[in-house]
């Protein structure tokens, strides 16, 4: 603990400096290509769905989470579906709130357009790298967004480039490059996976319920949406449970 | 831009937004709940899990397959890049079979 304190007193207050931001992107450009094949898969989806260039770009840009999109994909239809993509994406990314209050160390020294415009350029992996930068002793809150802006390119880019990519080849619908999508969320799982004891049965239920509420006729999201919800309730209950 | 495609982009930059920056707005001040705590914890495995259940349900055995490769690769290599090529691999290479029934 002493040696907590002294090293921050050696390091001095939060600051959010050029130097910051540069260090998290150049941290941040590995993760590039583990983002480079879900922005692809984004895109190509994207074409399956009827969205042009432009309105896969601006989605990118201005909702900025592969999971809520790809998701609000898998629920599109003529007209866009408005209220369904929208719950979902509240859903997938209700996520990132507690994020920001993890990284209260920094932001609480942040302010106006510092702090707003960081917290908008917030994702996993970012939030992640700067977690770790913060319990090493790191006091440049620049680094949180050095490493979200770089991500931030990167989606833009790929999920463009998956686009062109799908548009140039008028993929059937039923090609196997749309399995993408599915491959994408199966991938995601394997390491949230804590063990059977945890997730076992609230993934089953939430997988079962999802296929009951599809096959009674419910219209989505309601089967999507319903489906996780009682899967996490279900995850709660137990948690809370066990640590009584 | 189809003023619908519009307006469901910017509902969903809305909430997004309203999740990233209110999480810390409110959640700094006062945690909530342990019961709705767990609950936003536990939520990313079932909402995919849910996903892939549906999504599943359209596929058929192909896309069954082509989920397991997905999360044996995943598991073994912890590649997503790997694991997202393997599945559609698996997939394709399933398609171009004669069918087997």
């Amino acid at each position: 603990m002493a040696e907590v304190q002294a090293a921050e007193t050696r390091a001095g207050p939060v600051r959010f400096t050029r130097d910051g931001i540069r260090r998290g992107a150049l941290r941040a450009a590995p993760m590039l290509l583990g983002l480079l094949p879900f922005g692809l898969v984004v895109g190509v989806v994207s074409v399956g769905r009827g969205l042009s260039l432009a309105e896969a770009l601006a989605m990118s840009a201005l909702v900025y989470a592969g999971s809520a999109q790809l998701l609000a994909l898998e629920l599109w239809a003529d007209p866009a579906p408005v209220l369904a993509a929208t719950l979902a994406a509240a859903v997938v990314n209700i996520r990132m709130a507690p994020m920001g209050a993890a990284l209260a160390p920094w932001l609480d020294r942040l302010r106006g357009l510092r702090l707003w415009g960081t917290l908008a350029t917030l994702v996993d992996h970012s939030f992640a790298m700067s977690m770790a930068e913060i319990r090493s002793g790191g006091r440049d809150a620049g680094f949180l967004l050095g490493t979200s802006l770089v991500l931030y390119v990167g989606w833009i880019i790929s999920v463009g480039a998956g686009h062109v990519l799908g548009g140039a080849v008028r993929l059937p619908p039923g090609h196997p490059l749309f399995f993408g999508g599915i491959a994408a969320f199966a991938a995601l799982l394997v390491p949230l996976w804590r063990g059977a004891r945890q997730d076992l049965m609230a993934w089953a239920l939430a997988a079962a319920l999802a296929v009951a509420l599809h096959w009674l006729g419910l219209p989505q999201p309601l089967p999507l949406l319903g489906a996780a919800l009682a899967g996490a309730a279900l995850a709660a209950w137990q948690e809370t449970r066990a640590a009584r | 831009m189809r003023s619908d495609v519009l307006l469901t982009i910017l509902g969903m930059a809305a909430v997004t937004y309203l999740c990233r920056a209110g999480g810390y707005a409110i959640m700094r001040a006062k945690r909530p709940p342990p019961f709705l705590d767990a609950m936003l914890r536990n939520l990313p495995g079932p909402i995919f899990m849910a996903y892939v259940a549906l999504a599943l349900t359209r596929t058929g055995p192909a896309g069954l397959l082509g989920t397991v490769v997905v999360v044996l690769v995943q598991w073994r290599t912890g590649h997503l890049s790997a694991s997202i090529l393997a599945g559609i691999g698996a997939v394709w290479l399933l398609d171009l079979l004669p069918d087997l029934g």
